[in-house]
């Protein structure tokens, strides 16, 4: 930021407003969360509950996490994993619920995304700063870091810096206007990212694309684009001839790894807070980006990864059950499948009782929400708002519930109910108000009571368009029931956005492939049912 | 005295600026027949939804069987009065049986299913051979007798009849014309039936009361209105439509 390195009052407008709208939510999000902060149940002494580890869904949060879980259990203490939960607006609120009870952070995303404070150099002041503010406003602690920082690392190909002289990212700016950026998309948004960039840069990129974390690599060692911002300590650096740009303004804010904590974890569990503590300083980057390398590059199992890193480190006895020898041996797909077959089916099935819960709860109350609105002057305008319910991101969805719902099952199934209803009720209120006029009018002169015209014709004669209004959302059901993964809610999501974060396209498809199968299923079995209740006149 | 089987006097409606009927003043005795005839939008199809509450009049005074309609429970009106629709207005999903049976059905008859079978042999369609058939399943004529039978299954006084001949072939429509004269001589009910063939109404009605514009023109039997008709619309009307009986103008 220039030169100024010092914890400044306020922050350039435009910045600002680049990321209220993003940060608009969370706050929303926040002041519910403060008053519904009484209703969570607080057990002080109970020391049997399990501490809740949760992780953000990238790959090193989640071996951090995973390190955290670990040292928990090896202290004797109960843990629950939370992990790939949806990014920041969903875990820092899961934490101050008390969802769940810790998870990594570092300082730089602490100090600018959730405080929202202007961008500060001195990783002590840092530091310092969301160790105050944090425990002030939200009763949440920092532990000492672990010892390292994962920063941005503005990564191009070597061939393009060596050519064209790119050393720094002052040197990239200049020539910024003939390039293209690949981005995560929170970067494009946060003050930190792109629009911290070109405010202290004047970078100004040809396009900039946004680009998931596991395909950002691929795209720029095929020359796709000519820049990503990769994290400093990714496995996945050191794996393609690439060049990290100095940020020789000094405009990144310390990015220090560490465990975030509920103050009442603190309070109540303290044997938790020490068994965390201990991981404080072990890890310097070197070692951070081998264990990142065995489990982005090798592929290796992240609960070995995590354990050989705590024996090295004297923190758990044993010996490394695998020394890290490089890649494990490639098994076929259908292969790595079979190999996961229970842990596979117990997903299924997790995924059809989250989506057949949802969606048993969404044809009830929007077949019933259709059949009395069908008559209704209302029936317009309320059938349009459900529609809205559509277009929200499932991300945003669950962050909205989170105050109320918390994390887990609960906002999974909330949100996979209100992505069910549009077309329920959609077709519901059509099928009805278009049934056969012929024959309603009929039945209405020879007597029926209205009740009788609903009932005995209406619906009767609309099921069909119903029962397909039920299929399309069983399909949209199924296939966003992968979204549970990101509050925790289990289902076939969770290898696919694990998989996700760790480039594992195994791993992806290990979630994919059965979910697909699914919704197949799903549609399957429903045009049974459809048979079933459609009239026998129209069969 | 025997009151009458429909009454409407000084009957108007309006649909916002149009007016349906103005100030219509009718008659149907006990065992008669009237046709309303009449052009698209001259007002039938609403007077004949008068007697059973399907319109809602904003003046006059409407009688059914004596009883007036305003005061009535439109749903126990409408069971005791027959009703047959253009194009049958069947049930889809219900067999043929079960549709005939429908009025008896909603007033809790337990002999409904013997109702509706007697009803259907009476219009020619043996219940033991079209009852458990669809109504997709039927020609058009078919279906139109369904609906006379769905109509008459529960033996009301009076009927009512929206074109019950009008979505039919020439000569399917004699059939259905003729099967509902024949039953008229044997059961004896009232109807009204709206039709725009002039020539059908001589055929099958005892009076004729032609509308146009939401007034009465002339009420007649067809011999008398072929004979002096009241108005220059009566008298077009006439000079378009063959009719059978009586002398040519």
């Amino acid at each position: 930021m220039r030169r100024t390195r010092r914890l400044r009052a306020g922050a350039p407008t435009a910045r600002r407003r680049a990321c209220a709208f993003a940060c608009a939510g969370v706050l929303a999000m926040w002041l519910a969360g403060t008053t519904s902060a009484a209703r969570q149940p607080t057990a002080p002494s109970d020391a049997g509950r399990p501490v809740v580890v949760g992780s953000k869904p990238f790959g090193e949060s989640y071996l951090l996490a995973e390190l955290f879980a670990q040292i928990l259990e090896a202290r004797g203490l109960p843990v629950r994993r939370a992990f790939g939960l949806g990014g920041t607006e969903i875990v820092f609120p899961a934490l101050r619920q008390g969802a769940i009870d810790v998870f990594p952070e570092y300082t730089g995303s602490g100090l600018l995304v959730i405080l929202k404070a202007p961008p500060v150099s001195d990783p002590a002041v840092v530091f310092d700063t969301i160790s105050r503010e944090f425990a002030r406003q939200y009763d949440v602690r920092w532990l000492a870091p672990l010892g390292f920082e994962n920063t941005y690392a503005m990564s191009v190909r070597t061939e393009l810096a060596d050519r064209l002289g790119l050393r720094t990212l002052s040197d990239f700016a200049r020539i910024s206007g003939e390039m293209r950026a690949g981005f995560t998309a929170d970067f494009i948004g946060l003050p930190d990212g792109l629009p911290g960039l070109r405010a202290a840069y004047g970078l100004a990129p040809k396009t900039v694309s946004a680009l998931a974390p596991a395909v950002k690599y691929q795209a720029l060692v095929d020359g796709q684009v000519d820049i990503i911002d990769a994290y400093s300590t990714d496995g996945l650096l050191a794996r393609y001839p690439l060049t990290v740009l100095e940020d020789d303004r000094h405009f990144f804010p310390p990015y220090d790894a560490a465990a975030v904590v509920r103050g009442a974890l603190a309070r109540e569990r303290p044997a938790a807070v020490a068994a965390l503590a201990e991981l404080s300083g072990r890890f310097d980057v070197t070692r951070m980006r081998r264990l990142n390398a065995r489990v982005e590059v090798n592929g290796e199992p992240m609960a070995i990864v995590a354990r050989d890193a705590l024996v090295e480190l004297g923190l758990v006895a044993g010996t490394a059950t695998v020394a890290a020898t490089g890649p494990a041996p490639q098994v076929s797909l259908v292969r790595y499948l079979w190999d996961r077959r229970a842990s596979i089916a117990a997903m299924s099935a997790r995924h059809l009782w989250l989506a057949g819960v949802s969606l048993g709860g969404a044809i009830l109350v929007g077949v019933l929400a259709g059949v009395a609105l069908s008559r209704s002057r209302w029936a317009e305008p309320v059938t349009r708002g459900v529609g809205l319910l559509q277009t929200v991101p499932g991300i945003a969805l669950l962050a909205f519930m989170l105050p109320v719902l918390g994390i887990g099952t609960a906002p999974a199934i909330a949100a996979l109910f209100l992505y069910s209803l549009y077309p329920i009720v959609r077709n519901t209120v059509t099928g009805v108000r278009e049934a056969d006029r012929g024959a309603i009018e009929a039945a209405e002169a020879l007597g029926m009571t209205p009740w009788q015209v609903l009932t005995w014709v209406r619906v009767p004669l609309a099921m069909p368009v119903i029962m397909a209004g039920i299929r399309t959302a069983a399909v949209i059901n199924v296939g966003t029931a992968t979204l549970a993964a990101f509050v925790g809610g289990g289902g076939l999501g969770d290898p696919i956005v694990a998989g996700l974060a760790l480039a594992d396209s195994r791993m992806v498809l290990s979630g994919a492939i059965p979910a697909a199968a699914l919704a197949v299923l799903v549609d399957v079995t429903l045009s049974g049912a459809q048979r079933l209740l459609t009239p026998k006149a129209f069969r | 005295m025997a009151a009458l089987a429909l009454e409407a006097a000084g009957v108007s409606k309006r649909y916002g600026a149009v007016v349906a009927l103005d100030a219509v003043s009718l008659t149907v005795a006990h065992g008669e027949c009237v046709a309303l005839v009449g052009e698209s939008g001259s007002g039938k199809s609403t007077l004949l939804r008068v007697f059973n509450a399907l319109t809602r009049i904003d003046s006059g005074h409407a009688r059914t069987d004596g009883q007036d309609v305003a005061a009535r429970d439109p749903v126990a009106l409408r069971r005791a009065v027959g009703y047959v629709p253009q194009d049958g207005g069947l049930l889809p999903h219900w067999t043929v049986a079960r549709n005939a049976a429908l009025v008896p059905v909603l007033t809790g008859r337990p002999d409904a299913g013997a109702l509706a079978a007697a009803a259907l042999d009476s219009v020619g369609l043996p219940a033991s051979q079209f009852g458990q058939r669809w109504p997709r399943e039927l020609s058009g004529g078919q279906r139109q007798r369904v609906a006379f039978a769905r109509a008459l299954a529960a033996s009301p006084r009076i009927v009512l009849l929206d074109e019950p001949f009008g979505a039919l072939d020439a000569i399917t429509r004699g059939d259905l014309q003729d099967l509902f004269v024949a039953l008229r001589r044997r059961i004896g009910m009232a109807a009204l039936l709206v039709t725009h063939d002039l020539h059908e109404a001589s055929l099958v009605a005892d009076r004729v009361a032609v509308m146009y514009q939401g007034r009465l023109e002339q009420v007649a039997t067809p011999a008398a209105l072929a004979a002096a008709p009241a108005t220059p619309y009566v008298a077009a009307l006439l000079r378009r439509a063959r009719i059978p009986t009586g002398a040519r103008a």
